[in-house]
């Protein structure tokens, strides 16, 4: 096994050994999402037209655990290393810091995806849902995942205790995917929210992760393709700038 | 390397390691640069880290399996037995790295030290806090390691354990190296001999060599420069008619250069 594959297994090994808390629980949220707020907003709101709310709700479902579990993944994993201190095995060995980069980000990717498609396996019988264009969706959960694996590794690396992780999570995760638009249509908001929605680069990974399904969209998608691929190269060029000066891992 | 707490053996050894990062200098693991030639470095360095840290996500031959793979070594399973095997690691290869007891924990470090087999091996106080089995066990490998031809760097703060296994010894003392060199011409050259001597009477005769740092009644402790010098005390005793009733003679003391070398007197 190279160096890579080596460290990217272990961190997927990490998470499956875990699986009941890493994969079942997020599932077991979701649905629980689907059920409350579907049973309380069926018929209340239609967001497109012809379209359920319920059947709405499911995709942004997907697209917050694919992104959420992404996150958790990697800085979960770094910072148990670092307080543990078992980080050092991998800061030993040979491992560069864009193998190091490369392996937590595409575990964190296979445990968004491997989440996202287990809600949406569970949430699917629920709601009548067609995938128009799954290239879109797949697209836009892959650069989301990678882009909240990378994130997360920038938390881990900044933090010193796991709570300040947590408040990274609490205060900035998990808002920003609530106010993405998982659970409505921004064009349903008032223009000034409307407009700050437009900040949120989040917004356009769920937006586009859902075109994926309907054919419809909030932005066009292309656009917000290309904006969450510009988000990733500058967040991804960040963490690398951080991960090669050594801060918080070599002294 | 040899030094009391905060003389910065760790920092140093860190450094050799690539975790922390020279303010100035240049350092190098036979002949790689640690930062310019790092891959080649920590290849040829295998560290025994100082606190007991592993992941206890995995069974100690998934930790070594992991460990190989960290410097792309395919398929070392034969290495990782044999390593087990002479830490009598064996029977514990299944078991989850969290249910290891202290001692077994310390085996699985200096197990994960070695699977690249590296040429040079770094123990960061190997022994602290580990039982004498163990640490029995532990030095028999480490002696077989360096009979094969690995060099074994260690740091402790047990003079007996510099004393009895290392052949070069420096001494660290406030980020500083205040002696470096073999550990027989250290002891030659600082310390000398220590003739204790309870005599017949309260004086010593005139005459005698060496400094006398101890008088108590008839007992004397006197510091010699070498064995020559012993003779002629012993000479000066017979000539004064001097009756020896106990006599002690103390060869060089790692302790004592120690002291010496970093206590606060120095």
């Amino acid at each position: 096994m190279s160096r890579f594959t080596t460290l990217c297994h272990k961190e997927l090994l990490r998470f499956f050994k875990v699986g009941f808390q890493t994969v079942a629980a997020p599932v077991l949220t979701a649905l629980l999402y689907l059920v409350i707020f579907g049973h309380a907003l069926e018929g209340r709101l239609e967001v497109y037209a012809g379209l359920r709310y319920s059947a709405f709700l499911v995709p942004g479902l997907v697209m917050m655990s694919v992104l959420q579990n992404a996150f958790a993944n990697s800085s979960s994993s770094l910072i148990q290393s670092k307080i543990t201190g078992n980080v050092v095995f991998v800061l030993l060995s040979p491992i560069s810091y864009a193998e190091f980069f490369a392996a937590y980000v595409v575990a964190a990717i296979v445990r968004g995806l491997v989440v996202g498609a287990g809600v949406l396996a569970v949430t699917v019988w629920f709601v009548d849902l067609r995938l128009e264009a799954p290239l879109w969706t797949f697209a836009f959960a892959l650069l989301g995942a990678a882009l909240l694996g990378s994130l997360g590794l920038v938390a881990a690396v900044v933090s010193d205790k796991i709570d300040q992780v947590a408040a990274f999570q609490n205060f900035a995760v998990v808002p920003l995917t609530f106010l993405s638009g998982v659970f409505y249509s921004i064009h349903t908001l008032p223009p000034f929210w409307q407009r700050l929605s437009h900040a949120n680069p989040f917004f356009y990974m769920v937006d586009g992760f859902r075109y994926g399904f309907f054919g419809a969209s909030d932005f066009p998608p292309a656009a917000s393709l290309a904006i969450v691929f510009a988000s990733l190269l500058a967040v991804s060029s960040a963490t690398l700038l951080l991960l090669r000066s050594g801060y918080k891992l070599r002294y | 390397m040899l030094g009391p707490n905060g003389a910065g053996k760790t920092t140093l050894i860190n450094i050799i390691a690539g975790l922390a990062r020279a303010d100035s200098g240049a350092t190098r693991v036979m002949g790689a640069d640690v930062r310019s030639d790092y891959r080649r470095a920590r290849r040829m360095l295998g560290v025994v880290p100082q606190e007991l840290v592993f992941d206890p996500f995995f069974t100690v031959r998934e930790t070594l399996r992991l460990q190989s793979g960290y410097y792309g070594l395919r398929r070392n399973d034969a290495w990782i037995d044999e390593v087990m095997h002479h830490l009598d690691l064996t029977a514990k290869a299944d078991a989850n790295m969290r249910s290891l007891s202290g001692g077994m924990k310390r085996r699985v470090l200096v197990a994960q030290a070695l699977v690249h087999k590296p040429p040079v091996i770094v123990l960061d106080e190997p022994t602290a806090g580990v039982d004498v089995e163990l640490r029995q066990g532990l030095w028999q490998f480490v002696r077989r390691m360096n009979r094969d031809g690995h060099s074994i760097v260690l740091t402790t703060h047990y003079l007996e354990e510099a004393e009895t296994h290392c052949s070069r010894i420096a001494m660290l003392k406030a980020g500083r190296i205040v002696a470096l060199d073999t550990t027989r011409d250290l002891l030659g050259s600082f310390s000398g001999l220590e003739l204790r001597l309870h005599i017949d009477r309260a004086a010593l005769p005139p005459g005698m060599p060496g400094q006398v740092v101890a008088a108590d009644g008839g007992e004397f402790r006197v510091r010699l420069a070498n064995y020559l010098e012993l003779e002629e005390a012993l000479v000066g005793l017979r000539q004064a008619g001097v009756a020896i009733r106990e006599m002690e003679v103390h060869p060089p003391d790692l302790e004592e250069v120690f002291l010496r070398l970093t206590g606060k007197a120095s």
